[in-house]
């Protein structure tokens, strides 16, 4: 196990181990922080306790088996993950996908960013002392955790999108649950505001907490919320715009601050601006039409078809036994989840496998972040810095 | 989802070649991806280049690759993706690397945020990085043997 090289020697200093299993690093993080009394003077991230190998697993499952195993990193957002694998795998394909399906994609990712966000928002609360927040956020969450049942019939390890499309036309009615969130949810964003925004413990924990400049946090690579909050506009969604969301108008809220509170405010505002985004989607989508891209041999045929046509038969039994080759090249797929920049690279061989599926999850870059801000601050701080990354320990070792 | 058309129209590759072209070993065009493959010994002076030129500024790494080729020599592949924010423009960087011999110079001065990615691939692949200040197992244990993500270390089974 990691050990520390103490900087001033044992005398003066102690070493203090936080973690592996601490309700305040969001999972299995383990931190060595060697302690001049109550000032941090160097902090060690030793992470790895959740290393399940799925990118050497991916190795080994078709393309289209292996969207299952993305849901399991990072479990606050799975759509996420899904997206980014199937964009990846449509890259590789050169595969069109139906503009609905491309909506109901960009509706869904969005909800899973508020309810990522909502986790996110409930524990770092309770992690600095407001408990009633947390009860909050969890009761709004099980309302997106409902529509994601509804579609999928999973409320977490989702695997809805697939490579071509959704795996199934979503209910009749569904978008009626989701109106119902766009019209209540401003409002509980607003009970939050009020529990939090103005309130004067709130703001003497985070205010001026966990400082990251713009320069710094470039160059350790932090995305996401995390980077807006330091000033700089940097979107996957802006930027490099996939899944039609150059069509939709919304702000991406950026602070300058740079402290916990601002990543606090950029992250808020960015549920609301997510709502908005739903809102949109919710007067795109056409009432009918396909959900999965006309491609044989790629995209399971329908049921029906499989009863009356030999091709659609002999289609399904060569996707599900051998699955599909996609030409031989490498892609590399980024998209904004709720944690940051999140990218694919997949490299095809020209087998029905990937030869190599790589994650570049957020979390695991945005905490090499963490040493720059805690080191020469206090315990209490480390707290509110490690909940401000909003770190999800699956993503960071997969 | 375009490919590039003209790789030699490309103000990138110009710039490379206008400022040292024998550092491009070859030139790749994939769906709309550019890969510039870069001979080991000058990674790191094209890295350099790269932060440093205002027309091109790529400033923020958002990963690093390792992919192992084997039985293919040089069997190593890593992939930069490099990405400009003032630009809005994004290039990979390839460097291969021979099995027998799997080192290269660590770009953590250029790129800090390098500093855990190539931890990882130390640690999954067994490719080192000279200069790397932490060189150490980061997601298995100290004591693991064998690099997982190598092609002929078994996903299941003996190994």
């Amino acid at each position: 196990m990691t050990t520390i090289q103490t900087a001033t020697g044992p005398e003066q200093t102690m070493v203090l181990n936080m973690g592996p299993q601490h309700p305040s690093t969001h999972g299995v993080l383990r931190v060595l922080l060697e302690l001049d009394g109550e000032n941090i003077i160097k902090a060690d991230v030793d992470i790895g306790y959740l290393h399940t190998g799925i990118e050497k697993t991916a190795e080994a499952l078709t393309y289209s088996q292996a969207i299952t195993i993305t849901d399991r990193m990072d479990y606050l957002a799975p759509l996420s993950n899904n997206l980014v694998y199937c964009l990846a795998a449509e890259k590789l394909l050169g595969l069109e996908v139906p503009k609905r399906a491309q909506y109901i994609r960009v509706l869904l990712t969005e909800l899973t960013r508020i309810g990522s966000h909502l986790v996110w928002l409930g524990t770092h609360a309770i992690d600095l002392g407001a408990m009633s927040v947390f009860l909050y956020c969890f009761r709004e969450r099980e309302e997106l955790l409902k529509i994601f049942e509804l579609v999928s019939g999973q409320r977490m390890m989702t695997s809805y999108f697939r490579i071509g499309g959704l795996a199934l036309e979503p209910p009749v009615g569904w978008t009626n649950h989701v109106e119902k969130i766009v019209q209540t949810f401003p409002s509980r964003f607003d009970e939050y505001e009020e529990l939090l925004t103005q309130n004067r413990i709130w703001i003497g924990r985070t205010q001026g907490v966990g400082i990251l400049s713009a320069k710094d946090a470039i160059a350790m690579g932090v995305s996401g919320p995390s980077l807006r909050g330091s000033g700089v506009d940097y979107d996957v969604r802006k930027y490099f715009p996939y899944s039609s969301y150059d069509e939709f108008d919304f702000q991406v809220p950026v602070r300058t601050e740079g402290d916990c509170y601002a990543r606090y405010l950029c992250r808020v505002a960015e549920m609301r601006e997510s709502l908005k985004i739903v809102r949109q989607a919710l007067d795109k989508i056409p009432p009918d039409g396909p959900v999965k891209a006309d491609a044989p041999g790629i995209v399971p045929p329908q049921r029906e078809k499989m009863k009356t046509e030999m091709e659609a038969l002999i289609y399904h039994f060569k996707i599900f036994t051998e699955g599909f080759a996609p030409p031989p090249g490498e892609v590399y797929q980024r998209i904004e989840s709720p944690r940051g920049e999140l990218g694919c690279f997949l490299a095809s061989d020209g087998s029905p496998k990937p030869y190599r599926m790589r994650m570049r999850t957020p979390s695991f870059v945005n905490l090499q972040a963490l040493q720059k801000m805690v080191e020469g601050h206090l315990v209490a701080d480390a707290i509110a810095s490690i909940g401000t990354l909003d770190i999800v320990l699956g993503e960071i070792d997969r | 989802m375009t490919e590039i058309p003209d790789l030699e129209k490309n103000h990138i590759i110009a710039k490379i070649r206008g400022w040292r072209p024998e550092v491009i070993a070859e030139l790749i065009s994939f769906r709309g991806e550019l890969t510039v493959v870069v001979r080991r010994d000058h990674l790191r002076s094209l890295a350099e280049f790269l932060l440093a030129d205002p027309d091109l500024a790529f400033t923020y790494l958002s990963d690093v690759t390792g992919m192992d080729r084997f039985p293919i020599e040089p069997r190593f592949e890593l992939n930069y993706h490099l990405l400009s924010l003032s630009r809005r423009e994004t290039i990979r960087l390839r460097v291969r690397i021979p099995g027998d011999d799997a080192v290269t110079e660590s770009v953590i001065p250029v790129w800090p945020t390098a500093n855990w990615h190539e931890r990882e691939i130390f640690d999954l692949l067994g490719i080192r990085f000279e200069g790397h200040p932490n060189l150490r197992r980061m997601l298995l244990p100290d004591d693991w043997e064998g690099h997982p993500l190598r092609k002929d270390y078994p996903v299941e089974g003996p190994r």
